[in-house]
């Protein structure tokens, strides 16, 4: 992306020189320079807004913000600004720039080190919210999310990382079609970023206990959504489950319940079940972080209970 | 400046770089887990302002042990937060970045960078308009005065006159950003300049810190006004203990620890005759002690109960709403 078009640049805190607090822009600074890869001071309020000024300026930032809880100090700019400049212009203005940031729980990093906030992006008129759960959607994802002439916030989670995988080729990738990426015929289960992985563990537990099998959709972007898989699998299915790792009132987990009941009620045989986060700070200490937010055994449990309740 | 005080400072320091190592080997254990932010090599600063400020409020950022130390706080409850357990300072909510004591006027612990600045500012507002005499301290790093938060906060201090203590503890980096790299303005306390007096001391050097210190709570608890201070200092560690630390040059290294703050305080106090060797062979062993005591406190307390999950999110009045 950057060899072909030297429009794109990077920038953010430590990504340059340092190599990116999560090693993701290593080897960039090398080869790229400091004028293309940009370490800024930490000032996340003006790496968004310079990052408008260069999308506006003819080119096409990818902005990181170190993690998700230092974005909320560019809200600003993220809200009043890159989400309605087009609108307010009439059209005439293009954004097409990406801000590109890590979220989620960690490991025992605490309150306000742990957080996702997808909740906050989904709600705002004229922001793309794209996730990226794993190393394929990561890189055809973000391609596509830089080749976007519309801003794009870009999620990943902390803990998806480490997790090693071969890239899959792909002849076309569209982020706004969401991946059937398991078949089933019983209950459909929405889920992205780690949320996601930890359901298909616990899959084979549900589809033994509830002798069911279980289809799971993998979003790619939460803004714009694609109800159209979701709803084809919901009139297969008949029953509902999204699992996020986000607090659950007012998640956007939320918004997709209440889009599922209004367009599809008539054809759910059971009550759509969230599963979410805790609605508390992530504390500290392990066995209460663990308790905060859904993990493998979690999931399985609340859906085979849930199931067990609704006759599946 | 009295003996007592220096005696004091040697022990202060001496606890926190002993409480510091060891929780940087209970990290290796895996008894502590999460961010680990050391101020080893900055202890001259966060024990020598503590002492000199006396008792008015303290606002920190995430490198906080030393100043938590300074401030009164158990290296008991300290370990024992830094292992999440039940007998932690925050009963193990809040972890290393997060340790708060307001009877001992010690707020934190931020680990949002800056953060704290606009607080120190508004809890000076309050102290003022409630009639307390005693100023505020807001402690910073380097990287912080880039940020909004800190202009706006210099500006609000000196427009409405208010007893805040700046202290900025330039210990050159921001995580791997080398000062020049991320600073137009080199020499911090100009960039405060304009707005209060503002000088540069060195920050490795406990009697300069104290006596500079000890003038600006002078200066702002008499005339009601803000003062800055930029004091240079060092970490030895890297930044946190995910970070490499592969950025600073092994001559940087020596430079800084040639001059190491604890070191240094025991040569100057026996040279000055404030205290002597007997002395300090005797805080030393106090102070391991203290803290095998504290390790092994934080590693028989329990951890939190479940049911903790969900107290301490508001007071009682809302108890009713939360599952
Ligand atoms: C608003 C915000 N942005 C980014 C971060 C990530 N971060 C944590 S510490 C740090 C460097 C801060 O350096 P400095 O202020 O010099 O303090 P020091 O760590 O050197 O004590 C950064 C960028 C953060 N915690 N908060």
């Amino acid at each position: 992306m950057m060899e072909r078009d030297e429009t794109v640049v990077i920038l953010g805190e430590d990504v340059g020189f340092y190599g990116g607090n999560y090693r993701v822009t290593e080897g960039l600074y090398a080869k790229y320079g400091e004028k293309r890869v940009i370490d800024t001071p930490i000032a996340e309020n003006s790496i968004v807004g310079n990052a408008i000024g260069m999308a506006l300026g003819g080119l096409r930032p990818v902005a990181e913000i170190m993690t998700v809880n230092f974005i909320l100090i560019a809200m600003d700019q993220i809200v009043n600004q890159m989400a309605k400049l087009r609108y307010m212009s009439g059209g005439k203005i293009e954004l097409p720039m990406v801000v590109r940031t890590p979220q989620g729980v960690s490991k025992q990093l605490a309150a306000q080190h742990s957080q996702s906030l997808e909740r906050f992006f989904t709600s705002v008129p004229g922001l793309i919210t794209m996730v990226a759960s794993d190393a394929t959607a990561a890189y055809y994802g973000l391609k596509k999310a830089i080749e976007l002439d519309d801003p794009v916030i870009f999620l990943e989670h902390e803990l998806l990382y480490p997790m090693k995988m071969e890239i899959q080729k792909r002849e076309s990738f569209d982020p706004f079609r969401a991946d059937i990426v398991k078949e089933g015929k019983d209950i459909t289960v929405v889920s992205y970023l780690k949320m996601l992985h930890d359901t298909l563990k616990a899959v084979p537990v549900i589809e033994k206990e509830l002798d069911v099998s279980v289809e799971v959709i993998n979003l790619h972007s939460l803004n714009p959504l694609d109800m159209e898989t979701i709803a084809n699998s919901v009139k297969k299915t008949k029953r509902f489950v999204i699992v996020t790792e986000e607090p659950k009132t007012g998640s956007f987990a939320a918004e997709v319940v209440s889009k599922v009941s209004e367009e599809l009620f008539y054809h759910l045989d059971a009550p759509p079940l969230r599963i979410c986060g805790e609605d508390v700070p992530t504390p500290y200490n392990r066995k209460l972080e663990l308790l905060s937010i859904p993990t493998p055994e979690k999931i399985a449990q609340q859906i085979v209970y849930w199931g067990r309740e609704h006759g599946i | 400046m009295s003996k007592s005080i220096v005696e004091r400072a040697y022990y202060l320091m001496k606890l926190g770089r002993v409480f510091e190592e060891r929780a940087k080997e209970e990290y290796m254990k895996g008894n502590i887990s999460g961010f680990l932010h050391l101020a080893i090599g900055e202890e001259a600063v966060h024990v020598g302002a503590t002492l000199a400020f006396g008792k008015g409020d303290i606002f920190v950022h995430y490198r906080e042990h030393v100043w938590a130390l300074a401030k009164g706080m158990s290296p008991k409850s300290l370990m024992a937060e830094l292992f999440g357990k039940k007998t932690g300072v925050s009963k193990g909510k809040g972890g290393s970045m997060h340790l708060y004591e307001p009877l001992l006027n010690f707020y934190g612990g931020n680990a949002i960078v800056g953060a704290q600045i606009p607080h120190a500012v508004g809890a000076a507002y309050a102290r003022k308009y409630l009639g307390h005499t005693e100023g505020v301290l807001v402690a910073f790093g380097d990287g912080a005065t880039n940020a909004g938060n800190y202009y706006e906060s210099l500006n609000m201090a000196a427009l409405w006159e208010l007893p805040v203590l700046f202290v900025n503890e330039n210990n050159l980096y921001a995580i791997g950003t080398r000062i020049d790299r991320a600073s137009a303005v080199k020499e911090l306390y100009k960039k405060a300049k304009e707005f209060m007096p503002a000088e540069r001391v060195d920050g490795m050097d406990f009697f300069q810190v104290y006596d500079a210190v000890s003038k600006a709570k002078e200066y702002i608890e008499t005339e009601g006004k803000p003062y800055y201070i930029e004091f240079l200092t060092y970490r030895y560690e890297p930044h946190s203990m995910s970070d490499p630390g592969d950025y600073r040059s092994p001559r940087e290294l020596k430079v800084f620890h040639d001059k190491d703050p604890v070191e240094f305080l025991k040569r100057e106090g026996i040279k000055r005759g404030l205290f002597d060797e007997n002395f300090v062979k005797e805080i030393d062993e106090r102070v391991e002690e203290e803290i095998e005591e504290a390790v092994k406190f934080a590693l028989e307390s329990p951890e939190p109960e479940d049911a903790e999950l969900f107290t301490d999110i508001f007071c009682e009045v809302c108890t009713d709403v939360v599952p």
